[in-house]
């Protein structure tokens, strides 16, 4: 009887969790296939974009991966410009602290998983009363690395049989993240941390390129967020 | 190909390595037992706001604003986004209708 308990809560926090990724679903099927299909053309096996994707999983750091392993070897190189792009992870883990705490042996693999998607679903999804937490961030996280998986290595084999015209299709990332961010705005009782989110990115986009920006965009928002902590406390606190 | 078959290994396991040290870090820092010290409970509040405004623009980095079509195509379709969002409060629906607004806008108009 309580094994039987236990599957139907796994169960209800699977449905729970699928809708939530059905936009994922969407994106990652198609940047997921046109990362295979990149690393196709360059020459490599559709087991390369597979397993690079089950093991790296981080989008932009996969497709600039791709492009070095073309080059010469330079590992130091490697591992700095890999730190670079994945250092806003540690916005998201920092974001993450609480929700993900209690959630047993699952912890080990939502931290593994997080990529820039999965923690916006986890981060901003209003999960059911009934539902169980835990499993329920489990589950977005899995079924979001399968797409991803699984687009790669599709890409990777079938490369070039695309049906139809499938270009601005990885515009669903981008309605996603909007669409997340106005839910936050309407979530968040002060804006000032939105605002400064999204100008400070603006400007370190315009001074330091679309290569640079991330880094500075992040130490403007850690300094800005630490600076003005006292009104965004009392705006939430309102 | 340059490189040999370790080396290749080499190059993807330092991806990896870096990758889980950015996503692991916060949690081997603060751990489940000790308080998180106030300051990082406040930007663990604080930080979702302006990580999500972050995350955008980081989606729109490789549009030429200033050249080609200015990014025409890309500020409708966030509109259509926002607009359709604020209307239905349906996510699918906005995430849909927006999208497809973007695929039609860079297909056939731009």
């Amino acid at each position: 009887m309580q094994k039987k308990e236990r599957q139907n809560a796994v169960l209800r926090a699977l449905r729970a969790a699928f809708p939530h990724t059905l936009p994922i679903l969407a994106g990652f099927a198609c940047i997921g296939f046109a990362y295979g299909l990149y690393m196709h053309a360059l020459g490599f096996s559709f087991v390369y974009p597979m397993l690079m994707a089950l093991t790296i999983y981080g989008g932009s750091l996969e497709f600039v991966a791709a492009e070095m392993l073309c080059g010469a070897f330079a590992p130091l190189e490697t591992l700095l410009m890999a730190l670079m792009i994945q250092a806003r992870h540690l916005f998201y883990g920092i974001a993450m602290l609480d929700k993900y705490k209690g959630t047993g042996k699952k912890k080990f693999y939502l931290i593994f998983a997080m990529c820039d998607e999965t923690f916006s679903v986890n981060c901003s999804a209003d999960i059911p009363p009934d539902v169980d937490r835990g499993w329920f961030m489990f589950f977005v996280s899995l079924l979001d690395q399968i797409y991803w998986v699984t687009g790669a290595a599709l890409g990777g084999l079938v490369g070039n049989l695309i049906p139809f015209n499938t270009e601005g299709l990885d515009f669903v990332m981008t309605a996603m993240f909007v669409v997340i961010f106005l839910d936050q705005w309407k979530k968040d009782k002060q804006h000032i941390s939105a605002l400064v989110g999204v100008g400070f990115a603006a400007l370190c986009l315009a001074l330091f390129g679309a290569d640079g920006f991330m880094l500075p965009t992040m130490l403007c928002i850690l300094c800005a967020l630490t600076l003005l902590r006292r009104p965004i406390e009392k705006g939430d606190a309102k | 190909m340059t490189m040999t078959l370790t080396e290749q290994i080499i190059t993807i396991a330092l991806c990896v390595l870096a990758t889980a040290a950015t996503r692991f870090l916060p949690f081997l820092v603060f751990s489940e037992t000790r308080p998180t010290p106030k300051y990082v409970q406040y930007l663990g509040r604080a930080l979702p706001g302006a990580v999500f405004g972050m995350l955008v623009v980081y989606c729109l980095k490789n549009v030429a604003f200033l050249s080609g079509s200015h990014g025409l195509p890309e500020l409708i379709a966030i509109l259509v986004t926002a607009a359709l969002h604020l209307t239905f409060k349906k996510m699918l629906v906005s995430i849909a209708g927006g999208t497809v607004c973007y695929m039609l806008l860079v297909q056939l108009v731009f």
